[in-house]
């Protein structure tokens, strides 16, 4: 896919369960996501996140511990979450030795328009070295031009 | 992030969109006519994602004579960028989060004589 995508990574001093306990109950992630978190961490089930007194739905989309879990979220309330109106998160761990994880995330689906996936993948083949690279040529050039 | 960085982010995460948009960048100031001559796709996708990206404010279009031109927005560039690298940073406050609290429960769980013996 060609949209954007952001991905980062970090190095866990701790076991790949610790980890996945910190990213997925609800109670932690209230420690490092929102305020306060509602939700039950299984495929399809519907939660709620709150910032201060606003807050957003989000909807669980695989839950394989302890090495994946992803979520939809940012969708506005009254609709179910799709490609479009809202945004995949997806969280990897992979064991790096008994004490060690590696976790990554990416977030993606920040386009609002749907296009055919044959053109997407034209223009993943162009846009390989990724969004913010193609963003900074961008503002270079744009440098270059003033 | 603001309604107006979310609109802005959305408006450049199009992979066509930011090709039209570079197009613009090196050619300075051109038609929809123009741009199309240089993309794969019509000049009415072109159209759609230009009213897409005036919309947020990333190109500004003047009519000269009969045609309308359509230029990039410097500014507003930079402040995508910027949203952009708000969303990492965000993410990496969040992973930087979750590495503390995990090791922290991981040192608290570690029997006391392994964590004496280190």
């Amino acid at each position: 896919m060609a949209e954007l995508v952001i991905e980062r990574e970090i190095l866990i001093e701790a076991p790949v369960e610790v980890v996945w306990r910190t990213i997925t109950e609800p109670d932690q992630m209230a420690l490092w996501f929102a305020d306060r978190v509602e939700l039950t961490v299984e495929p399809g089930a519907r939660g709620f996140m709150y910032f201060g007194d606003q807050g957003g739905p989000v909807v669980v989309v695989s839950v394989e511990a302890p090495t994946r879990f992803s979520f939809r979220w940012n969708h506005p309330l009254e609709e179910d979450p799709v490609v479009g109106n809202s945004m995949f998160v997806e969280f990897t761990l992979s064991a790096e030795g008994d004490e060690r994880t590696r976790l990554r995330v990416t977030e993606r689906d920040h386009e609002l328009r749907d296009w055919p996936d044959t053109e997407k993948q034209r223009y993943a083949e162009d846009h390989r070295g990724g969004w913010s690279t193609h963003l900074a040529r961008l503002a270079t050039l744009l440098e270059g031009q003033s | 992030m603001t309604l107006t960085e979310e609109e802005l982010v959305s408006a450049v995460a199009e992979p066509s969109r930011r090709r039209v948009l570079d197009l613009l960048i090196r050619n300075g100031e051109a038609s929809a006519w123009s741009l199309a001559d240089h993309v794969p796709f019509s000049r009415q996708a072109v159209s759609k994602h230009l009213v897409v990206l005036e919309g947020a404010g990333l190109v500004r279009r003047r009519k000269q004579r009969r045609e309308v031109l359509y230029q990039v927005q410097p500014e507003r560039l930079h402040q995508a960028t910027r949203a952009m690298a708000d969303l990492a940073a965000q993410w990496d406050r969040r992973l930087d989060a979750i590495k503390r609290l995990a090791e922290a429960a991981h040192a608290e769980a570690k029997p006391r004589a392994t964590k004496e013996s280190t």
